[in-house]
C-alpha cells in the first residue's frame, strides 16, 4: 500500500512481510466493529476511561487526561456520544480516577467520581449534576491510586501513605509515611485486607473496625512481601483466593489472597528455554522495557499479561503459559482485556487496537480448507499468513494459540486504554486527544430503525392520512 | 430521437471535444421530422414571434396631464430590446385600461382636498397586432404640482408569450407589488418633503404679506382701504387657506394607513440597511415608521437648511411648468431600489416560460420530498421565503384566509386567483367562449363565488371600495379555483396521496378558454382611504374594452376540438400549414390539467417513445396533503407485508427502464438538453434560471457535469470510484497539481450524497496529513502529494487508514478501492454515453440518483424490513426479509445493496436527528479488500 503510494503503481505487499508483527488483511469477517464515532473535546492525552453507571442503559463514561493544561474531564453518554459535562477543578494532571456508585444502604443515590491529581488534591464529583461535591487537599504527596471498597462503603487513597475515607469525606485513618515513591497500585483482598504495591514491595494492610464508633476503621500493616526484583507495575485480583502481580522485569507472581504466600512464579517470559523456537532477534533485543508486565487481566482460569509487545496467557491450574503472541503489536501493549467469548482485546502504543481469539489447536486443521480458491486474493493472503502464524504457534504452545481476528485503526497515537461495553461496543482513548467509540454497525443500524419507527409513531406519521 | 446534426447545432461550446462522438447520422426512417421552425431557433411550442421586440422587457409609462400617455423608461435600458416596437402606442394601450382612476381633489361636501390611498391595479392585456402581451401594474404617485395631486403611472411586463404572462401572473404580481410598494414609499416621503417646503414657503409668504399689510395700514390712516390693501388682504386670506389645506394634506400623507401591518405579516418596504440609508444622505426622519405615527408634527424640524421663498399670488399656468420626473417624484434611495427590483424581475422572468415552469415544478416537488431531498439535491433555496407567502403578505391577508388558500391550492393549469388573497374581482370580456357546454355550469359557480366574495369583502375590510362586479359579462376568474376546490375535495377522499387524474379532469369543465384577442382585466378593487364616505360614489365598474381585433380570425384560430388527451391530433394540427395561428390554441389545449397530473413520474411521461418532449411543463401547485400522505401510505403493520408497493415501484422503474435499454435513457436526456438548449439559443430569449441565487450553482452544476463526463470517459475505473462515493467510503484524490485535483473533485462531487449546504462533505484541497476525524466529516477529499519527508508521512497516514478510504491517484492514474460488481453505477456513468453536454449529464445523474433515493426511502420506511412482525420472530428472518427485499423487490445486485443501505442510514440519521443538535457524523465502514485499478 505505502510503496504503491510512494512508488506509484507497484503492488502493496512490502510492509506486512517485513515486520514480524502478525497482520490481518482488510477483510475481517469476525470483526464486529463497523462503525465509529470520534469524540473530540479533550485538549491533551486522554488517559483513563471509567464507566460510571449503567442503570439508565445509556452508559456514561468519563475521561481524565494528563499533562499540565487546565484540567478538564468530560462525561459522555456512550450511546450517542453526547457530551454531558466538562468538569474543571484540578490544576495538574490527573493521576487516578475511580467511580463510587451509591451503596445499597445509603439513601442518596448519587453517583460519585473520585479524581486524584498531581496537584495533591482529590476531588469528589457528582455525576448527575456535574458539580464538584468536595475537594480534599490535605495530602502531602500526589495520590497515585484510589480504590473504593464498596462493601465497607469507604475509599482508600494511596500516595506516600494510605488513607481511608468514608463517603462523607471524613478521614477515618491513615498509615504512617511509607516511602517517597508512594503506593503505585492497590487491590482489595478478602477479610478487609488490601494489597498495596510500593516499589518492589507488596504490603498487605488490614482494616480493623475501631470500637469507638461504628464507622471508624483502623488500618494495620500486616505483611510485607519482597519477592519481586523490580518495581511492581500491575496488580490484579483474580478471585477470592488469588491475586497476581507483575513487575518491570517481567516477573509474574501468583499469590494466595488469604495467607499471602506465593503460589507460582513465572519470571521468564523472554526465556528461550520455555519457548525453544523463539526468534533470536527478540532475545537479542531484550530490554527491561520489552519484558515489563504492563497490564494484567484475568478470568477464572487464566491470567492474561501484557508483557512488552506481546501477550501471554497463563493458566492458573496448569501454572504455565498456554498461549502467547510475542509480538502482538509494533510497540508496547498498554492495556488488555478478556471478553466473555474467548476473545481478548489489546491496545498499544503503536495506536492500534487488536482483537484476538484464544483457540484450541485442534481446530486448526479444519480452518484453511475453504479459502483460497474462490475468494479474492486479499482474503487468501490473509489466511495464509494467519496459517503461518498459527503453525508457528503450534510448535511453541501445544495447547492454544491466539489468533488475530481483527484490528481497529483510528488513533494516530498511543492508545492508552479502552473500555469494553459488551454488545454496545468499545471505547478507546488515546494520546491523540481523541476518544473513539467503536460499535457494531449492524446493531446500530437496527437501533436507528427502531428509533425511527418510534419517532414516526410519535409524530403520528404512521397513521394513514385520509 | 433527435438526429445528431440537430443536437450538434446546440452544442457549439463542446464541439471540439465531441468530435470523437460524431456518429453517422441515422437513416431517414428513424429520424423525427424536424420541427418546421427549428431553423429559427425556436422550440417546438414557442410562439412564432410576430412581435417586434426581441425579448421581454419592463416598460414604465406615465399618463402625463400635459402630453398624455408616454413611455418613461424600459428595463433593460437598451434600445435594441424594444426594437421597432411602438412604445408610445403601447403606453397608450396600457394606460387606457386603468379603469380604476383614483379620485383625488375636492370631494363634494368636503372643504379640503383629500388624498386617497389607492391600491394598485393589476391588469393583463393582450395586443395581438403588436404580438405583445403585458402584465400591467398601475399605480399612482403623489405630486403637489400635479392635477389633483396625483400622477398615474404604470409598470408593465411585456412579453411575446401570452402564457408566460398568464401562468406567471401570481409571481409577477407579487414581484411588481413589491416594487410598486417601494416606489410609493419613496414617493410618500418625497411628497411629504415637498409639502413641508411648500408650507414653509406659505408661512414665509404669509409673514411677508402680513408685514406689508401692517405697513400699508400704518402708512395710510385715511380710514378706508385702498384696492391695494384689499388685494393684499385677499391674498393673505388665500395664503392662510392654502396653509391649512397643505397642513391637512401633510397630516394625511403622514397617516398613511399601516394598519395592514397588524393584520398580517405584511411588511412595508423598508430599506435593507438603515445605515445605508443614512449614508446616502437622505434625511432619515421620514422613514416609514415615522410616517406611521400620525401625531408627529415637528414640521419644520426636518429641513432646516431650506430657505423659504415667496410664493407669488398667481402661480404659473400649469402648462408652462415642467412636471417632475419620476426620479424627482420619488426619494432617490427608494427610486434606485425600485429600479434594482425591476431589474431583478426582468432577470427572473427572462427566458422561455417552460424554463420557469420546470423550475417551479421541480421546486414544488422537492419541497414535498422533505425526507430525502437532502441526499442529492441542492436544498438551499428551500430556506428562502417562498414567493407565495410574500404575496399573501402583500395582500394583507388574514391567517385563516391563508390557510384556506393552502387547502384549496390545486394544480390548476391556469393562473389561479384566490379570492381571499386578491380581494378582487376579475372582469373578462371574452371574445369567444369555445366550450359552450361549460356555460351551464358557470353561472352557478359564479354566483356562489360572488357570494363568497362579498362575504369576504365585508369580513375583511369595512372601508373597502365598492365591488365593481356588474353585469353578465363579468366572470370571476376565481371561479375555477373554488370549483376545483370543490371537486377536489370530493375526489380526494379516495385518493389522498397525490393529485389524482380524476380531480384534474373534472376541472376541465370549468376551465375558461382564453382567446388571444380577449382582454382580461384583473383588478384589485379595494383601495383604502382615510375617509370611507368618499367611496360612496360609484365608479365605472368594468371596462368594456372592446377589442378591435378581428373576431373571425380569432374563431379560425381556435380549432374547435380541444381534446387535451389527444396529443396526436395536436401533432397533426401542428403540422398544418397555418401553424402560426394554431399554435396558441395548441398550447392552450395542452395546458389542460391532464398533462399536469402525471407529475409524480415526471421523468417519464413528457417523453414519448421517441424521446421527444412534446408537452411543455405546467405550473404546479403543491398539494400540501401529499407530504404527510406520502408517509401514511407506507408503513402499516400488515398492509404492506405482501410487498405490494415495492412491486409497483419495481415495475415502473426497473422493468421500464431496463427494457427500454440504457440508450433510451440517454436519448431522453439528450432531448431534454435539446429543449433547454433551444430555449437558450432561441434568438430572442436568453436563458435564465428563475432565481438569481441559483445562477452560480447552475454554472457549477454545468461545470461539474462536464468534468464528470470527461472523468467517466477518461478513466475506465470510474465505476468503482463512484461506487465508493455512493457507499459512503471516503475517496481521496491524490495529486501534485492543485488544478487537476480540484477538477476531479468537482467532477466527482455530484455523486456525493448529503452534499447539501450543511454537511459539506467535499473538501477540494488539503495539504496537511489526514486524520480519522476527517474521514468522518469529508467523503471526497483532494489531497496534495508532496515530495518531501512530510509527504511521506502523509502517505504513511494514508496507508494506515487505507481501510476507510479509496485513493485515486491523479498523477499515475490509478485507483485503489474495493471491487464493484453492481449494475447501478454503469447506468449512472456509462463511458459510451451519448450525452454531450455537462448540464444534460448532470440531469441524467440527478434522475438516476433520485430513483436511488426513492429506493432508499422505501427501504428505510418499510416497517417489517427492520422490525420483527411478531414478537417471537427471530432476528435472522428479519435480516432475510430485508435482503430479499433489497435483492428481489428493489432489484439490487451485489454492491448496489450497500449503496442503498448507506443512503438508508443517512435517511435514518437525518430523520431521528433532534432539531436542535446536528447529526453526529458517524463513520461506517466495511472490512473489504481493496484492489488496484490502472488505466
Amino acid at each position: 500500500m505505502l510503496r504503491w503510494l510512494i512508488g506509484g503503481g507497484r503492488e502493496p505487499q512490502g510492509l506486512a512481510e517485513k515486520s514480524s508483527v502478525q497482520t490481518i488483511g482488510e477483510e475481517q469477517i469476525q470483526n464486529p466493529y463497523t462503525e465509529l464515532l470520534v469524540l473530540k473535546g479533550h485538549q491533551d492525552i486522554v488517559r483513563f476511561l471509567v464507566q460510571i453507571d449503567d442503570c439508565r442503559y445509556e452508559i456514561a463514561f468519563q475521561i481524565a487526561f494528563s499533562k499540565f493544561l487546565p484540567l478538564v474531564f468530560h462525561v459522555f453518554i456512550f450511546q450517542t456520544g453526547e457530551k454531558l459535562f466538562e468538569l474543571h477543578g484540578h490544576t495538574h494532571k490527573i493521576t487516578a480516577i475511580a467511580p463510587f456508585s451509591p451503596s445499597d444502604a445509603s439513601e442518596e443515590k448519587k453517583h460519585l467520581i473520585l479524581t486524584a491529581s498531581a496537584d495533591r488534591t482529590v476531588i469528589v464529583w457528582d455525576c448527575t449534576s456535574g458539580r464538584q461535591v468536595q475537594k480534599v487537599s490535605c495530602f502531602h504527596s500526589t495520590v497515585k491510586c484510589l480504590t473504593v471498597l464498596q462493601r465497607l462503603d469507604v475509599w482508600l487513597s494511596g500516595g506516600s501513605d494510605l488513607c481511608v475515607w468514608n463517603r462523607k469525606l471524613d478521614l477515618l485513618c491513615k498509615t504512617s509515611h511509607l516511602t517517597d515513591a508512594g503506593i503505585s497500585a492497590l487491590v482489595e483482598l478478602p477479610k478487609n485486607c488490601v494489597a498495596a504495591a510500593v516499589g518492589k514491595e507488596l504490603i498487605i494492610f488490614r482494616l480493623i473496625a475501631s470500637n469507638e464508633w461504628s464507622e471508624g476503621w483502623n488500618v494495620l500493616e500486616v505483611k510485607r512481601l519482597v519477592d519481586h526484583q523490580d518495581n511492581i507495575l500491575s496488580l490484579v485480583s483474580v478471585n477470592d483466593l488469588t491475586f497476581v502481580t507483575g513487575s518491570h522485569v517481567g516477573e509474574l507472581i501468583v499469590w494466595d489472597a488469604l495467607d499471602w504466600t506465593k503460589q507460582a512464579c513465572e519470571c521468564n517470559f523472554w526465556d528461550s528455554s520455555v519457548h525453544p523456537d523463539a526468534q533470536p532477534e527478540i532475545k537479542l533485543s531484550q530490554s527491561p522495557n520489552e519484558t515489563s508486565v504492563q497490564h494484567l487481566t484475568s478470568d477464572e482460569e487464566c491470567v492474561f499479561a501484557a508483557v512488552g509487545k506481546g501477550i501471554y496467557v497463563y493458566n492458573l491450574q496448569m501454572k504455565r503459559v498456554i498461549a502467547c503472541q510475542r509480538t502482538a503489536h509494533d510497540s508496547s501493549v498498554l492495556h488488555i482485556e478478556k471478553l466473555p467469548n474467548r476473545q481478548l482485546i489489546s491496545c498499544s502504543e503503536d495506536g492500534s487496537v487488536r482483537i484476538w481469539e484464544l483457540r484450541e489447536k485442534q481446530q486448526l486443521p479444519a480452518e484453511p480448507v475453504p479459502t483460497g480458491f474462490f475468494n479474492m486474493w486479499g482474503f487468501g493472503r490473509t489466511n495464509k499468513q494467519a496459517n503461518q502464524a498459527a503453525k508457528k504457534m503450534q510448535e511453541n504452545t501445544p495447547m492454544h494459540f491466539l489468533e488475530l481476528v481483527g484490528d481497529l485503526i483510528g488513533h494516530s497515537s498511543a492508545v492508552q486504554m479502552f473500555l469494553y461495553f459488551g454488545e454496545l461496543g468499545l471505547a478507546t482513548c488515546s494520546a491523540d486527544h481523541l476518544v473513539i467509540l467503536w460499535k457494531d454497525g449492524e446493531r446500530e443500524s437496527r437501533l436507528r430503525s427502531l428509533t425511527l419507527f418510534q419517532k414516526l409513531a410519535q409524530n403520528g406519521d404512521l397513521q394513514l392520512k385520509v | 430521437m433527435i438526429s445528431a446534426p440537430d443536437v450538434v447545432a446546440f452544442t457549439r461550446e463542446e464541439e471540439l471535444e465531441d468530435e470523437l462522438y460524431n456518429e453517422p447520422p441515422l437513416p431517414e426512417e428513424y429520424s423525427v421530422p424536424l420541427f418546421p421552425f427549428a431553423s429559427h431557433g425556436a422550440n417546438p411550442w414557442a410562439k412564432v414571434a410576430s412581435s417586434k421586440f426581441t425579448r421581454d422587457f419592463i416598460l414604465i409609462s406615465e399618463f402625463s396631464e400635459q402630453v398624455g400617455p408616454q413611455p418613461l423608461l424600459t428595463i433593460p435600458d437598451d434600445a435594441k430590446v424594444s426594437g421597432t416596437f411602438d412604445l408610445n402606442y403601447f403606453s397608450l394601450r396600457i394606460m387606457s385600461v386603468d379603469y380604476q382612476a383614483s379620485f383625488v381633489g375636492h370631494p363634494p361636501g368636503s372643504a379640503y382636498p383629500k388624498l386617497n390611498f389607492v391600491e394598485d391595479s393589476k391588469v393583463v392585456l393582450g395586443d395581438s397586432k403588436e404580438g405583445a402581451f403585458a402584465y400591467v401594474h398601475h399605480l399612482t404617485l403623489y405630486d403637489l404640482e400635479a392635477r389633483g395631486f396625483v400622477r398615474p403611472f404604470c409598470m408593465a411586463y411585456i412579453s411575446a408569450d401570452e402564457h408566460k404572462i398568464m401562468q406567471q401572473f401570481q409571481e409577477l404580481s407579487a414581484e411588481f407589488s413589491k416594487a410598486s410598494e417601494c416606489l410609493k414609499t419613496g414617493n410618500r416621503k418625497a411628497f411629504a418633503n415637498e409639502l413641508e417646503k411648500k408650507l414653509k414657503d406659505l408661512d414665509y409668504t404669509r409673514t411677508v404679506l402680513h408685514n406689508e399689510t401692517e405697513i400699508q395700514k400704518k402708512a395710510n390712516d385715511k380710514g378706508y382701504y385702498t384696492t391695494q390693501a384689499i388685494e393684499k388682504a385677499n391674498e393673505l386670506a388665500s395664503v392662510e387657506k392654502s396653509i391649512i389645506e397643505h397642513q391637512d394634506l401633510l397630516k394625511q400623507i403622514r397617516s398613511y394607513p399601516y394598519r395592514k401591518l397588524k393584520e398580517s405579516d405584511f411588511r412595508p418596504y423598508e430599506p435593507e440597511c438603515v445605515l445605508d440609508q443614512a449614508n446616502t444622505g437622505c434625511d432619515q426622519d421620514l422613514t416609514t415608521s415615522d410616517l406611521a405615527e400620525p401625531g408627529e408634527t415637528h414640521l419644520y424640524a426636518h429641513v432646516p437648511s431650506y430657505t423659504p421663498k415667496l410664493i407669488k399670488a398667481k402661480s404659473a399656468k400649469c402648462f408652462d411648468k415642467k412636471l417632475k420626473t419620476l426620479e424627482e417624484l420619488c426619494d432617490i434611495y427608494f427610486f434606485t431600489q425600485t429600479l434594482d427590483q425591476l431589474h431583478q424581475i426582468e432577470r427572473t422572468f427572462r427566458g422561455d416560460v417552460c424554463y420557469l415552469l420546470t423550475d417551479q415544478i421541480s421546486r414544488a416537488l422537492l419541497k414535498q420530498q422533505s425526507v430525502t431531498n437532502f441526499l442529492f439535491e441542492d436544498v438551499s433555496f428551500l430556506d428562502e421565503k417562498p414567493p407565495e407567502k410574500q404575496y399573501r403578505g402583500c395582500q394583507g391577508l388574514s391567517q385563516d384566509a391563508i390557510d384556506r388558500k393552502c387547502s384549496e391550492e390545486s394544480p390548476a393549469p391556469k393562473v389561479v386567483i384566490s379570492l381571499g388573497s386578491y380581494k378582487s374581482s376579475v372582469e373578462c370580456v371574452p371574445i369567444k367562449m369555445e366550450q359552450e357546454i361549460e356555460d351551464s355550469q358557470e353561472p352557478k359557480l359564479t354566483e356562489s363565488v360572488t357570494f363568497e366574495h362579498q362575504e369576504n369583502l365585508d369580513y375583511l375590510d369595512a372601508d373597502i371600495k365598492g365591488s365593481i362586479s356588474s353585469g353578465e359579462s363579468i366572470e370571476v376568474l376565481g371561479t375555477e379555483k373554488s370549483a376545483s376546490g370543490l371537486t377536489k375535495s370530493e375526489s380526494q377522499a379516495s385518493l389522498p396521496v397525490s393529485p389524482s387524474p380524476q380531480a384534474g379532469r373534472s376541472k376541465v369543465g370549468s376551465r375558461r378558454t382564453v382567446s388571444e384577442d380577449s382582454i382580461e382585466v384583473l383588478s384589485t378593487c379595494p383601495s383604502e382611504s382615510l375617509i370611507p364616505e368618499d367611496f360612496k360614489a360609484s365608479y365605472p365598474s368594468a371596462i368594456n374594452e372592446e377589442s378591435y381585433m378581428d373576431d373571425e380570425e380569432g374563431g379560425l384560430r381556435f380549432t374547435p376540438k380541444l381534446n387535451p388527451d389527444n396529443t396526436e391530433e395536436q401533432e397533426d394540427i401542428s403540422k398544418q400549414e397555418n401553424l402560426v395561428q394554431v399554435d396558441s390554441a395548441c398550447c392552450i389545449g395542452k395546458e389542460s390539467p391532464n398533462f399536469l397530473e402525471p407529475v409524480p413520474d415526471l421523468g417519464q411521461k413528457p417523453c414519448d417513445e421517441d424521446g421527444v418532449v412534446r408537452i411543455p411543463p405546467q405550473p404546479y401547485r403543491p398539494v400540501e396533503q401529499g407530504l404527510r400522505g406520502s408517509f401514511g401510505g407506507f408503513p402499516s403493520h400488515d398492509g404492506v407485508s405482501g410487498g405490494l408497493l415495492p412491486y409497483e415501484l419495481d415495475s415502473r422503474y426497473l422493468a421500464g427502464n431496463r427494457e427500454v435499454s440504457k440508450s433510451s435513457l440517454d436519448e431522453c436526456s439528450d432531448s431534454m438538453s435539446y429543449i433547454s438548449s433551444a430555449a437558450s439559443t432561441c434568438s430572442d430569449r436568453t436563458p435564465s434560471p428563475a432565481h438569481l441565487a441559483c445562477q452560480a450553482s447552475e454554472r457549477h452544476k454545468k461545470k461539474a457535469g462536464q468534468n464528470a463526463l470527461r472523468f467517466i470517459r477518461q478513466y475506465p475505473f470510474a465505476h468503482p470510484a463512484i461506487y465508493s462515493l455512493l457507499s459512503g467510503r471516503t475517496l481521496i484524490v491524490l495529486g501534485e497539481e492543485e488544478a487537476i485535483v480540484k477538477k476531479l473533485v468537482t467532477a466527482l462531487s455530484i455523486f456525493v450524497p448529503n452534499s447539501g449546504v450543511y454537511a459539506k462533505p467535499v473538501k477540494h484541497w488539503v495539504t496537511s496529513p489526514l486524520h480519522v476525524v476527517d474521514f468522518q466529516k469529508w467523503k471526497l477529499i483532494g489531497l496534495q502529494r508532496v515530495v518531501s519527508p512530510a509527504g511521506v508521512n502523509m502517505l504513511h497516514v494514508l496507508s494506515r487508514y487505507s481501510r476507510y478510504v479509496s485513493i485515486l491517484d491523479a498523477d499515475s492514474k490509478t485507483l485503489r478501492c474495493p471491487l464493484y460488481k453492481g449494475t447501478l453505477v454503469s447506468r449512472l456513468a456509462d463511458h459510451r454515453t451519448q450525452i454531450k453536454r455537462g448540464s444534460t449529464y448532470y440531469m441524467h445523474v440527478q434522475s438516476i440518483l433520485t430513483q436511488l433515493c426513492s429506493k432508499a426511502f422505501l427501504f428505510t420506511f418499510c416497517h417489517h424490513l427492520h422490525l420483527p412482525i411478531s414478537e417471537r420472530e427471530p432476528e435472522e428472518s428479519v435480516v432475510n426479509r430485508r435482503m430479499n427485499f433489497l435483492k428481489l423487490q428493489l432489484g439490487l445486485a451485489n454492491e448496489d445493496i450497500k449503496i442503498v443501505q448507506y443512503l438508508a442510514e443517512l435517511l435514518k440519521l437525518q430523520y431521528i436527528q433532534e432539531p436542535g443538535q446536528g447529526v453526529n457524523p458517524l463513520l461506517r465502514f466495511d472490512y473489504v479488500p481493496s484492489f488496484l485499478y490502472k488505466i
